[in-house]
């Protein structure tokens, strides 16, 4: 690992003047991704700025239909709050899912998300679930947030600072993991509720995509069956020694049809 | 160079760090306590797993700065008045090692998970330890050590 200078701002305002005043400042929140490629000198920023001092950027509360979720939140904590077991279980159930126990003790939401990593579960949720992203300067609709591999809507100097989901009506994530990392070669989460049904994918491309052809047959009859025709094409999707982007297009419609089993 | 204070097994530390050193090398350099093994050295296989404020982490993906002000219990913080702790007697008493490579953090992620989910299925155990890997035992006996471990915390 390369040698940087360590701040533990205990603000918001003191984080985004530590990150606009370094060289090539990076933020840390849980480190789960970035840990291991400083490890590997892969990155080399001036300054690391962990957010683990800021207290309000911890935490799941309700607000109005939504439940809000700080982004220093761990992916434990989500899998284990009892109002996102009773209001979203699909999102209790993707966050258990993520990764080991202990990677889940660690990693948050908010760095999931910044990190827009293409086969995390996370952008699946957003997206599925319609979300909105809360950063320190404003809000940002999921569907705008991920703009590519690796890439979001960020500016530079923005932090995420939470994340509203809307209560559907009904969820469910289902999600093809690679065996040993548990990332999702593929991830799909259904939804329906006040905005319509949601089919969000991650993991089968560079960034997390919507089905508009199964959410048009969904919205007339929620049910596997009215999916089982429709091919993704697997054009542009990801092919690995995991999965070719024609496996990887199979299994967006058999994931598809799972979760919507799944949400009954 | 930053300073950083912890709690290590009950006493508290403060030294003096560079911020990109790892937790694992801190406790096993600085402190010298190197109970916790540092194996594939990539959040992979958990043989670096010890305890920061009650939960199982990987210590090889964190920091040393990070654990500022934290509680953090490694192995060695296991037994009491030279009492091995019930899972460790457990892991004794049901062979739930071959090599012992992996076992300082296989018993941290069992004693995490009783703490977290008091009783655990054969089927929990086995998917609370993804993040743990063994390559002798097969996990056979480590699962029936956890479970007889846990059944000893709890009595």
């Amino acid at each position: 690992m390369y040698e940087f200078n360590y701040h533990r701002p205990a603000s918001l305002d003191a984080a985004a003047s530590a990150l606009s005043g370094a060289g090539e400042g990076k933020i840390v929140a849980g480190g789960m991704t970035l840990i291991p490629t400083l490890k590997q000198r892969l990155a080399q920023p001036s300054d690391l700025i962990d957010l683990s001092a800021i207290a309000d950027l911890k935490g799941i509360s309700e607000d109005g239909g939504s439940i809000v979720i700080g982004a220093m939140t761990t992916h434990a904590e989500v899998a284990d709050n009892a109002t996102v077991k009773a209001k979203i279980p699909a999102l209790a159930d993707l966050a258990e899912g993520i990764g080991d126990i202990q990677v889940r003790n660690r990693g948050t939401i908010g760095g999931s998300i910044a990190n827009a990593d293409p086969a995390a579960d996370y952008p699946g949720g957003l997206v599925g679930l319609g979300a909105t992203v809360r950063t320190n300067k404003r809000e940002i609709a999921a569907d705008d947030f991920f703009t590519g591999m690796f890439e979001t809507a960020l500016a530079e100097d923005e932090i995420v600072t939470a994340v509203a989901f809307p209560v559907p009506d009904k969820a469910a994530y289902a999600k093809f993991a690679n065996p040993a990392s548990r990332y999702a070669i593929v991830g799909v989460l259904v939804s329906q509720g006040a905005g319509g049904v949601r089919v969000a994918v991650t993991g089968a491309g560079p960034s997390v995509f919507r089905v508009t052809e199964m959410e048009q047959a969904l919205a007339s009859n929620f049910s596997a069956a009215a999916i089982e025709g429709i091919a993704v094409p697997a054009d542009g999707l990801n092919s690995d020694i995991h999965a070719s982007a024609e496996y990887r297009a199979h299994l967006v419609g058999v994931m598809a049809r799972r979760a919507v089993a799944a949400a009954g | 160079m930053p300073s950083v204070t912890m709690t290590v097994n009950g006493q508290q530390v403060t030294r003096d760090v560079e911020g990109r050193t790892l937790l694992t090398d801190f406790l096993r350099q600085d402190l010298a306590l190197t109970g916790t093994h540092v194996g594939c050295d990539t959040s992979q296989c958990g043989a670096c797993v010890v305890h920061v404020d009650g939960k199982s982490v990987k210590a090889c993906t964190m920091l040393a700065v990070q654990a500022e002000g934290a509680e953090v219990t490694t192995i060695e913080g296991l037994a009491q008045n030279g009492e091995l702790h019930p899972m460790q007697a457990a892991f004794k008493e049901h062979h739930g090692l071959q090599c012992g490579f992996c076992t300082p953090g296989m018993v941290m992620s069992a004693v995490d998970l009783v703490n977290t989910k008091g009783e655990a299925s054969e089927t929990e155990i086995r998917d609370w330890l993804e993040g743990n890997i063994c390559r002798c035992t097969g996990y056979h006996n480590i699962v029936k050590a956890i479970q007889a471990g846990a059944k000893a915390m709890r009595s």
